[in-house]
This record gives structure tokens, C-alpha cells and sequence, in this order.
């Protein structure tokens, strides 16, 4: 009996508050949009018995994802989408990798002060992280006035309001997720592993391309996934530093529903949306398990 | 062998300054008293001033925590006792759907999650407020907190739960005075963890919430859409200097009972020696 308890409070809370939602999302997207609250058609109307549920199956239809395929602004965006994080996730590799390496290397009583440098920045609102960098970026900003008054450009970049402050925003905002699995898979590496190779005649370069990397490729591989997968779906970075050339896949949603209010059309960009990201997501499970049957 | 190198110390550097200097560089620019957020014009606390006087900011700040307090509360029972069922209830119908529900919300883009639950809200006729916005973030929080709780019970010593039984417990008292103590740092940083998370969240509480409630973030979003406001520097400063105190008072609090236990053991050793 305890059990039960135990078990039907979040199964039924999370069967009515996320699985009971997304079959909604589902069905709207094959809904028709109308000027009516709520804003399509058809609706069930189970006092018609089946005739009522007849009708309402009658009148659905793929005709949002047909239109999806046909206006090119969305199959644009969710291939745009896709590359920014693509990149991102590139970038923040590059600058992610040396800090965790550099943890892994540090002494061991600087490590846990280290890790909570890293971490820290995550407890901090993700909005206020993202909103530092309009002062910095904008063209009367801190980065164009230290560059102009260093005499390296003479007028102002343009990097807010384009894709590449974008870039900037995801990398600075997602640099923590790079750099916590690398620094997990670093850190328990035997360094006898690098004393060997080099004894048995590797350069520094060698053994770390021989020994650390393949070794630590389980934690790059993980923290590339948990930068790219959010990233696909961004919304505040894109609205905040994005110009209106950026085109991103979260904001023609919320664009789609609070501006043009046609829920159809946003409920079937979110099922795309989640087909997209079932490819990266079982990826990573595959790579999370590998890793667990690795560790014993 | 020490193998820190100068390139290791250059790569630390340069990585905690892109860490922290953005943040540092927001709270300069709190205090100058200048208009124009990227020109100094001298220290001034006059936008903290202008802050504390500005009632819509604090209404949303009042909302914000409330909906924080109530909605981490609500995860982290119903979060405990998702990893509990995870971790301790064994083969049931079902399982399969109820760890896909549990993993699922942590991947899934916060757009989706927003839009569906909005969907929900409106098709059952729901009013839009501070109701709906605490459903919401308890939905996504008791994932997080079910991860972090069942990955502390994974690691558990069954045999304590069966001492207990074996001196007579019933099953409440071994997961009372057994059980809970000790996965509670784990509960006590879900609860944290998902405190942070509503208290950020600025997507799912703007496809959630009413006219009636507008949480901090929603505010703070609309004012930095018109451009950079040395108000929202100030806020941001305020904020920031809150999750720096409490992360640094929690890490002290770990070390000093580390320090504590481990005097513990030693003087066990020496009683038993």
C-alpha cells in the first residue's frame, strides 16, 4: 500500500503536468488554426458521443508540416539552429578542454577551489550572464573602447546583434557543462600512464595525443552533447545578442505563438524540433552508458 | 612529478578571466554614476537606491521567491520519492515510461516544455498565475532533484535500513531515522538546486504565467530587450553577490564537517589502539 503511494504520486504528477501536455502539443499540431479562444479547430466534444469523436478525427490533418516544408524562413531556421550549436559546442571545446586540463594538472588541494570557481558561475542567473555581455559587446561598449583606445581598429565592430555574439553567448554560458566531464575523466587518469610513454620514448605532444586524449574522450564526447543539445533550442541568447538575420529555431516558436499567435504551426515546430534532437540524445545515452560499463 | 606547466597556468587564466570578468566588469558598472552604463561617471549607490524604490521590481522579486520557495518544496518530496521509486522499487509496469518521464524533461528544450504546459493550462481552463507557474517549475525541478537523490541512494548501504528493521523499526521509522539522514545532503541540494532553477527561469514562467504574476526574470527580460539599464546592473549585482555568499558559506560548511569527521575517525583509532 505504501508502495503504491510511493510510486502514483510522481507517476501521475508527471503523466498529467508532461506526458498528458505533449500528446495536447501533438494533436494541436494537426489541428486547423481559427479565430475562436482557444484559437483552432477542431475541439473534442465528447457530448456527441462518437459522432463527436468522428468529427474531431476527421479534422485533423498534416497540413502544418506540409506548410513547414514549403515556407523555407523554417527548414532555414532549424538548419541554422543546428550549425550555431554545431559551432559552439567547437568553440567551447577549444577553450574548455585547456581549463579542465589545467584543473586535472593543478595540486590536488587547489582542485576542489577550482571546480568551485567552474561551478559557481552556474548558480548565477543564466539571464544575467547573458545580459553582461550587451555592455561589453555593443558598439559604444567596453570591448570597441578598449580596442579603439589601444589603436587596433578605428571604428567600432558590429558584434552585438549578429550571429557571432550569439557564439559568444552560448560558449560563456555553457563553458561549465564543457568542462566538468572532461575535468571528471582528466582527473582519474593515472599519470604513470604518461611517465610509461614518454619513458618508452614519446614527446609531451605524443603522449598526450597516445594517452590523455583517447582517455578522456568519454568526457568530450559527453560535454560536447550537453552544449550541443541545448544550444539547438536556445531562446534567450538568440533574442538578446541575435541580430534579425540570426536565425534560430527557439525563437521562430515563441515568435510563432506570443506574435503571430498560430498555435498549430508553433505545436508542429516543437515535434520537429524534438525529432531533431532524438538523434543527438540517444548519442549521448549510448556514449553515458559506455562510460558506466567502462568504469565497472 | 609535478607536470603543471606554464601552459596549464596560462589556460586557467585566461579561462577564469572569460569566466568572471563579464560578471566583474556588471558590477563595476552597478555603482557609476553615470546614465550611460559604458561611460564611468564616478561611484554613485544612487541605482541601488532607484531600485529599492521601484515597486514593480520588487512585486516580481516577491513573486519570484514565492514561486521558488513553494515550487522547490513541492520537487524536492515529489523528486525524493521519484528516485526512491527509481532506485528502491524494483521491476514494476510502467517503469519504463516513468524513468523516460524523469529524463526526459531534462533534455527537452524549455520552448517545448513551456508551450505544452500552456496548452495544458488553457485546454483544462485553468487560470494563468502564480498557481500555474509553481506546477510548471515543480514539473521540470523534481527531475533534476530525482537525479541528484537517486544517484545518492545508488550508493546507499542497504544493510543499515535492515539493521534497522531487525531492532524493530517499522518501515516509516527505518526511512525516518535511517534512511533520510543520511541521503539528506542529497535533498538538501536538490532543494538548492531546484531553487536556482525556478528562481532563473525565464522561458517556461513566460509561457505560464498570467498577467497577475510577472516573476523577476520576465521583468528583467523586458527591460534588457530596450538596451543596457544600470538599474538591472544593480539587481544583477545583488543577485550575484547572493549565490556567491551562499556557495562559498556551503563549501565552508562541507570542509568543516569534513574536517570534523575525519577528527572523529582518528580519535575512534586512538580509542581503539
Amino acid at each position: 500500500m505504501r508502495r503504491l503511494a510511493v510510486i502514483a504520486l510522481p507517476y501521475l504528477w508527471l503523466l498529467a503536468l508532461f506526458l498528458v501536455p505533449f500528446v495536447i502539443v501533438l494533436k494541436i499540431s494537426l489541428s486547423d488554426i481559427a479565430v475562436a479562444i482557444p484559437p483552432y479547430t477542431p475541439t473534442l466534444d465528447l457530448s456527441e458521443g462518437w459522432a463527436g469523436i468522428r468529427d474531431f478525427l476527421s479534422g485533423l490533418d498534416f497540413e502544418n508540416f506540409v506548410f513547414l516544408t514549403q515556407d523555407d524562413l523554417y527548414w532555414r531556421a532549424y538548419l541554422s539552429s543546428v550549425w550555431i550549436a554545431f559551432v559552439s559546442t567547437l568553440i567551447t571545446l577549444a577553450i574548455g578542454y585547456p581549463i579542465a586540463y589545467g584543473m586535472a594538472r593543478a595540486a590536488p588541494e587547489w582542485r576542489p577551489t577550482l571546480l568551485m570557481l567552474v561551478i559557481l558561475p552556474f548558480w548565477t542567473s543564466f539571464l544575467i550572464r547573458v545580459y553582461a555581455w550587451i555592455g561589453i559587446l555593443s558598439s559604444d561598449g567596453i570591448l570597441n573602447r578598449v580596442l579603439m583606445d589601444l589603436w587596433i581598429i578605428d571604428a567600432p565592430l558590429q558584434i552585438l546583434n549578429s550571429t557571432n555574439a550569439v557564439y559568444v553567448g552560448i560558449v560563456y554560458t555553457y563553458l561549465p557543462f564543457m568542462v566538468l566531464p572532461i575535468y571528471a575523466t582528466l582527473e582519474k587518469m593515472d599519470d604513470a600512464l604518461l611517465e610509461a610513454a614518454e619513458d618508452l620514448g614519446a614527446s609531451r605532444l605524443g603522449a598526450f595525443w597516445l594517452v590523455t586524449w583517447p582517455l578522456s574522450r568519454g568526457g568530450v564526447v559527453a560535454g560536447c552533447f550537453l552544449v550541443f543539445i541545448p544550444a539547438i533550442g536556445e531562446f534567450v541568447i538568440p533574442s538578446l545578442l541575435g541580430g534579425s538575420d540570426t536565425l534560430m529555431i527557439g525563437k521562430v516558436l515563441w515568435e510563432e505563438f506570443f506574435s503571430n499567435r498560430d498555435w498549430p504551426v508553433a505545436s508542429a515546430v516543437a515535434i520537429i524540433l524534438l525529432l531533431i534532437l532524438i538523434v543527438p540524445i540517444v548519442l549521448f545515452q549510448r556514449n553515458e552508458q559506455k562510460q558506466r560499463e567502462r568504469e565497472g | 612529478m609535478n607536470r603543471f606547466s606554464w601552459f596549464n597556468a596560462t589556460s586557467l587564466t585566461l579561462g577564469f578571466a572569460f569566466l568572471y570578468l563579464p560578471m566583474v566588469i556588471l558590477v563595476i558598472y552597478s555603482f557609476n554614476a553615470s546614465q550611460l552604463v559604458t561611460v564611468w561617471g564616478g561611484f554613485s549607490t544612487r541605482w541601488y537606491g532607484e531600485l529599492l524604490r521601484d515597486e514593480a521590481f520588487l512585486d516580481a522579486a516577491w513573486v519570484t521567491v514565492r514561486v521558488a520557495v513553494l515550487s522547490s518544496t513541492l520537487a524536492t518530496v515529489l523528486g525524493t520519492l521519484a528516485a526512491l521509486t527509481l532506485v528502491r522499487m524494483g521491476r514494476f509496469r510502467g517503469r519504463t515510461l516513468f524513468s523516460g518521464m524523469i529524463y526526459a524533461p531534462l533534455v527537452m528544450p524549455e520552448v517545448i516544455t513551456g508551450l505544452s504546459l500552456l496548452l495544458l493550462f488553457i485546454g483544462i481552463g485553468l487560470d494563468r498565475g502564480i498557481f500555474t507557474v509553481v506546477l510548471a517549475h515543480t514539473t521540470f525541478s523534481m527531475c533534476y532533484v530525482s537525479v541528484v537523490v537517486s544517484s545518492r541512494l545508488a550508493t546507499f548501504d542497504r544493510a543499515l535500513e535492515e539493521a534497522a528493521l531487525d531492532l524493530g523499526c517499522t518501515p516509516a521509522q527505518a526511512f525516518r531515522l535511517v534512511t533520510l539522514p543520511i541521503i539528506a545532503p542529497a535533498v538538501i541540494s536538490g532543494w538548492l538546486l531546484a531553487f536556482t532553477l525556478s528562481l532563473d527561469d525565464l522561458v517556461i514562467a513566460s509561457f505560464t504565467t498570467g498577467p497577475s504574476a510577472t516573476t523577476l526574470p520576465i521583468k528583467i527580460f523586458s527591460a534588457v530587450r530596450l538596451g543596457v539599464s544600470p538599474q538591472i546592473n544593480a539587481l544583477s549585482t545583488i543577485l550575484i553577490g547572493m549565490v556567491a555568499i551562499g556557495v562559498i558559506a556551503a563549501s565552508l560548511a562541507t570542509k568543516r564537517r569534513a574536517v570534523l569527521a575525519e577528527r572523529d575517525t582518528r580519535a575512534a583509532e586512538r580509542a581503539e589502539g
